[in-house]
């Protein structure tokens, strides 16, 4: 590396030759540094009543702030946690949220206000310099403590017993595997659990507002309607795991505007159900445009055409929206005819 | 019981009580040797120095409210029905931790207020750190010896940003939980180990009962103590090193000049604590933050539009919003490249402006101490980076709110992606030129003004009827402050050929270097600052404009 | 003809037929009162339809066609119901201005005796949605707690978590819900205007519009409380990062300048 260093005459002249000293000014050079500026004397300085306004502005300061104090423990005891006021321009508003943090903020802000007002009248304001002093170590130091350190490498005897050696770093780079280990039951291991969701033939499709069985006759062309497996309770110990996966999205469409013809044939009386998980990274997706027959994610607008196999036409998801085959059981109530036929949900490295 | 021992006291009990508590506590800390190196450090004064300080109150302020909100938050997601006093929520089956919050923000009197303290506290903690940032980023002042102090910072930043992160999916409403939600499906994208370590981290399939009080712990615990320690280096660093300061009138590379810390700073920047405070309550008491009542308990398959994350999390928003949904099937496996790219985008954005310094200094090949501030116009091609980056942010930063864009502004969501995806990679370069011409510009008008002095507004009629503006010369301090600046002069490639005669291998680093060092201080890159020479040539024939 | 589609644009016109068509009704009433009560409203629901169709044939007709049927610039309203028409007119939506990526909410130009007789002529035209009464979209009986749960399970994703809208593909959006009257709410609802899906009574029952319509009054009513303060338009995390910035930071910033600043000194004061 030394032999690329860039020569020293390519760097600037350093420029460091005054220490902060008041100097003349310089007739040969009229950039030089002329120095510190004579300091000035401020009103308070000069003058007492001026100094002693100062000092009764930051003592009123102080007192504002005590008192802001005493407002906010009033405040804290009197006004009820339930209260509303209405404030201009804030609009109804919890009354005790809005004085604690009014007392609060004024008994701060005063304090520190007066500290400050303080510090610049009434303090010196005569600037001073300070050296540096360079943070590398003189050779001497240097050379000492490289010495110190050799010793004390050749004192330990390290690098003679290279078995001592050997045999501690493979120790040390062993030993925090245990903590890694540790790790393992953080959580079960994936195994096939993202493939599958409840859904299975002859499970009902229950509307998710009204908890009933969706008949066909209930879904009319353009509405849309959300449902769940029948059996998943909202109090289920599993609901949110389970939710998470087999939230439905069904719509209806007119049979000969469906495009895809996998997805006319796995629709019922133009009544198609799609995962309501998007695929990119698993937002519920239901911004459903009724006229062009778009779904948009809220999250990252990844646009499906429900019309069209559910294919992203925007936006960054990957893949199609997972389609469920549905039917009619016995009674007339739709019904699904299996899994979804791939993982829903994003994408994994094992979806294939 | 001895004399000597009753003497000793006697003879001390002269000195005020305060003085004996410090010779008490010096006897056993040597807290004097200490006090004597820091109690009278020099500070400089200019408002944007103050920058860290807003960071480091925030910062306190956060720990503060925090530790009064594990008082009363549970981190746990059992199933709770609802019976607080918020009516519209009444009855409903939601997580223990998000009822909690509800109780901190409607039953627990002053909750609500802390809450949004804590919350706001730590929007402005992270503006305050980005802010900060730049401005050491602008003026120089990560050169050596500060090069380690800016990756402290750095690492409080990105650190900043996760604990803000961690925290805000805490209360598991709908906004953070699709935020949970948005993160595991980029994890799941990682190739080959995404699903264990999902399945690790939820502790089985997403959402799970387990997250809420494992994020409690890295929120509260894990990641604040290591921030506190980083900022406690941080500060050491800053007094070891002492301030930098701007070029000026008996400011040199070897001083510091200033007020001292005892009493002037001490009041200051003490004062400066409740300042900070007492606006961030003032905040917390007129405006909402996070209503997590209105925007409801989390379920998987409830979502609502405008969910974004915190505005630190804006620009991975923004990423992953704008990528295009490329996905790869090969062998039974999936690469979903259109996650897995932000995924990777997302570290390289913040590396590429933390490796920053040391690219600087290896091109310059500079190794001495860098202490006087420079003014960034007099950097043009750092500053042009430094502009052309924030380019790439708040382009991002857009991306990331491109719904509120489009319904606010009557805009097509879908133009204002491809816009952000074009302006991605354009923004930053126009942004890159139009910087440094600018930069340029000004070091231009600077030399104008040392050597014909500055246009003072008034108009003269020469005998001869010709119309001049009259040019005051400046100050010796104002002549010294524009030309105080380093130049570098481009580095070259040294001799090809040693004294005898043979080739040396000119390495590929080296080559770049060169091109590299071209680039920062060629001709076209900076403008040669006047030398006192030119300035006597004027100045000796005044009259001549 | 055209001299009275003519008059009909007059400001007063809406308020001539509306006195018409009250002192029709009226008088009829009068005279028909003691007949069947049935028959009575036959008639005036007839009356109703004739004025609804001049009306139609004037405002409606060049893009829905004659008879409702819709053209290329209008969608077919047989089959709409009453809901839609009180809705899209209601609201201003209809009659349409220009053509854009949306209809939006506009001035209101019918007056509502007016709105009713388009409805009714509509609703001649095909059975649909007829508009709710009070008792179907009032406070009594909802359930507010559950109205929050279908408003997050159905309308959050467009309309924001308390309906303050938000943005679709290209241009389009979901509006907000703040200041919409309630039954304007249930009709959209029930008939999906424009791009909005609708949601029927077989699969949103009437008590559940109910119980969304309370929950929406109670979070976004002119009445509700916002107990941390400003609400910063209910947008979430993008206008709080905002306001954080701008006066958080910024009030920050201001104050650092004070704390930094030269004291002024004595000679030059």
């Amino acid at each position: 590396m030394s032999s690329q260093d860039i020569p020293e005459e390519n760097l600037p002249a350093a420029q460091d030759h005054a220490h902060g000293s008041v100097k003349v000014a310089d007739e040969e050079n009229p950039f030089a540094d002329p120095g510190l500026p004579p300091h000035e004397h401020r009103i308070q300085d000069l003058d007492e009543r001026a100094a002693k306004r100062s000092e009764r502005t930051v003592a009123l300061l102080f007192t504002v702030s005590m008192l802001a104090t005493v407002g906010f423990i009033a405040s804290f005891v009197a006004i009820p946690v339930d209260k509303s006021v209405y404030i201009w321009p804030l609009g109804h508003i919890s009354a005790l949220n809005f004085a604690l943090g009014m007392t609060l903020g004024v008994a701060l802000f005063a304090i520190g206000a007066g500290a400050v007002h303080w510090a610049r009248t009434l303090m010196s304001d005569e600037e001073v310099a300070d050296e540096r002093h360079a943070i590398e170590a003189d050779a001497e130091t240097r050379a000492k403590v490289h010495a110190d350190f050799k010793q004390g490498a050749k004192e330990s005897v390290i690098g003679r017993r290279k078995l001592i050696r050997n045999t501690m770093l493979g120790a040390l780079t062993l030993v925090p595997l245990s903590g890694v280990v540790l790790l393992r039951d953080l959580g079960p291991l994936p195994g096939t659990s993202l493939r599958h969701t409840m859904w299975s033939k002859g499970k009902l499709l229950v509307n998710m507002n009204t908890n009933e069985p969706l008949r066909p006759a209930d879904v009319a062309v353009g509405s849309l309607t959300f449902a769940k497996p029948e059996g998943l309770e909202e109090h289920d110990e599993g609901f949110m795991n389970e939710i998470a996966k087999a939230a439905l999205m069904i719509i209806r469409l007119e049979p000969d505007a469906i495009k895809d013809k996998r997805e006319l044939e796995w629709s019922h009386e133009g009544i198609v159900a799609y995962s309501k998980i998007c695929t990119h990274v698993g937002c519920p997706i239901s911004l459903y445009e009724q006229q062009t027959h778009h779904a948009l994610c809220p999250c990252h607008q990844s646009t499906f055409d429900l019309a069209d196999g559910a294919r992203v036409i925007f936006g960054p998801a990957g893949h199609a929206l997972p389609q469920l085959r549905i039917g009619v059981n016995d009674e007339g109530y739709l019904e699904a005819l299996g899994d979804f036929d791939e993982p829903v949900g994003p994408s994994f490295w094992e979806r294939g | 019981m001895s004399t000597t021992a009753n003497e000793a006291p006697r003879s001390r009990g002269k000195a005020p009580a305060g003085e004996r508590v410090a010779d008490w506590a010096d006897g056993r800390l040597g807290i004097y040797s200490l006090a004597k190196a820091n109690m009278r450090k020099i500070f400089p004064d200019h408002w944007s120095f103050m920058l860290g300080e807003i960071c480091l109150y925030s910062f306190i302020i956060i720990i503060l409210t925090g530790v009064y909100l594990t008082l009363f938050f549970h981190p746990s997601m059992n199933e709770v029905t609802y019976h607080g006093s918020y009516v519209p929520l009444q009855g409903q089956l939601m997580s223990e931790a998000y009822a909690s919050t509800l109780d901190i923000s409607f039953d627990v009197r002053g909750g609500l207020l802390i809450r949004q303290i804590h919350h706001w506290a730590a929007l402005i903690f992270l503006a305050g750190m980005f802010v900060h940032m730049m401005r050491v980023f602008f003026t120089g002042a990560f050169r050596k010896p500060r090069e380690i102090n800016w990756l402290f910072g750095f690492l409080l930043l990105v650190l900043g940003m996760f604990t803000g992160f961690t925290g805000y999916s805490l209360p598991d409403d709908l906004l953070s939980g699709t935020g949970i939600r948005f993160m595991e499906g980029a994890i799941l994208s990682v190739p080959i180990v995404g699903t264990y370590i999902s399945f690790f981290l939820f502790g089985g399939e997403f959402p799970g009962h387990d997250f809420v009080a494992r994020f409690y712990s890295i929120h509260i615990l894990l990641l604040p103590g290591i921030m506190l320690g980083l900022v406690v280096g941080h500060l050491i660093l800053v007094f070891y090193h002492k301030h930098t300061q701007f070029a000026g009138p008996g400011k040199t590379n070897k001083n510091v000049v200033g007020m001292p810390l005892l009493p002037v700073y001490m009041a200051k920047a003490g004062g400066f604590f409740f300042l900070v405070f007492g606006v961030i309550a003032a905040v917390s008491a007129i405006a909402t933050i996070n209503p997590i009542w209105a925007i409801g308990p989390y379920r998987p398959d409830q979502v609502s539009t405008g969910a974004q994350p915190d505005w630190y999390m804006g620009f991975s928003e923004g990423l992953i919003r704008v990528m295009p949904g490329w996905e790869i099937n090969f062998w039974g496996h999936t690469l979903a490249l259109g996650v897995f790219i932000p995924l990777l985008i997302f570290p390289l954005v913040l590396v590429a402006i933390a490796v920053y310094p040391f690219i600087e200094s290896w091109v310059t090949g500079d190794k001495r101490e860098h202490h006087i501030l420079d003014r960034p116009r007099n950097a043009p091609t750092r500053t042009a980076f430094g502009v052309a980056w924030m380019t790439v942010y708040f382009v991002l930063l857009i991306g990331g709110g491109n719904d509120l864009w489009a319904t606010h502004f009557h805009l097509s969501i879908n133009a204002i992606t491809w816009f952000v995806r074009i302006a991605f990679f354009v923004g930053p370069v126009l942004a890159f030129i139009a910087t440094k011409r600018i930069c340029l510009g000004l070091q231009r008008r600077d030399k104008e003004k040392v050597l014909h002095g500055r246009e003072s507004g008034i108009i003269k009629r020469l005998p001869h009827g010709e119309f001049i503006e009259v040019h005051e010369p400046l100050s010796q301090e104002q002549l010294h402050t524009l030309t105080a600046h380093d130049q570098y002069r481009p580095a070259e490639i040294g001799p090809t050929v040693d004294e005898n005669g043979v080739e040396r291998k000119v390495s590929r680093g080296e080559k770049l270097r060169a091109k590299l060092s071209e680039s920062y201080y060629g001709e076209e890159s900076q403008i040669p600052k006047p030398t006192v020479e030119e300035y006597k040539e004027i100045t000796s024939g005044h009259g001549h404009h | 003809m055209k001299k009275l589609s003519a008059r009909r644009r007059h400001p007063l016109a809406a308020l001539v037929v509306l006195l018409l068509a009250l002192a029709c009704t009226g008088g009829l009433y009068a005279a028909f009162a003691p007949a069947s009560k049935a028959q009575a409203d036959e008639t005036a629901q007839s009356l109703a339809i004739d004025e609804g169709k001049k009306l139609y044939a004037v405002g409606c007709a060049s893009c829905h066609g004659t008879g409702g049927q819709g053209t290329t610039d209008g969608p077919s309203l047989v089959g709409v119901g009453a809901a839609a028409v009180d809705f899209q007119v209601g609201t201003g939506r209809m009659p349409a201005q220009q053509p854009g990526a949306q209809v939006p909410k506009k001035k209101v130009i019918y007056s509502q005796a007016e709105i009713d007789q388009l409805a009714a002529y509509i609703a001649s035209l095909g059975a649909g949605p007829a508009v709710p009464s009070e008792e179907k979209y009032g406070p009594e009986g909802a359930d507010i707690a559950k109205g929050g749960e279908l408003f997050r399970t159905n309308c959050a994703q467009c309309h924001n978590f308390t309906g303050k809208g938000g943005a679709l593909t290209h241009g389009k959006y979901a509006p907000t819900l703040e200041g919409v009257d309630p039954k304007h709410i249930y009709e959209a609802m029930q008939t999906g205007p424009q791009n909005m899906p609708s949601f029927p009574d077989t699969t949103l029952s009437e008590q559940n519009k109910k119980d969304i319509i309370a929950y929406l009054d109670a979070v976004n009513g002119d009445d509700t409380v916002e107990p941390g303060g400003l609400s910063l338009g209910g947008l979430g995390p993008v206008s709080e990062g905002l306001f954080a910035w701008v006066f958080g930071l910024g009030a920050l910033i201001a104050v650092a300048v004070w704390v930094a600043a030269r004291t002024a000194k004595a000679k030059k004061s």
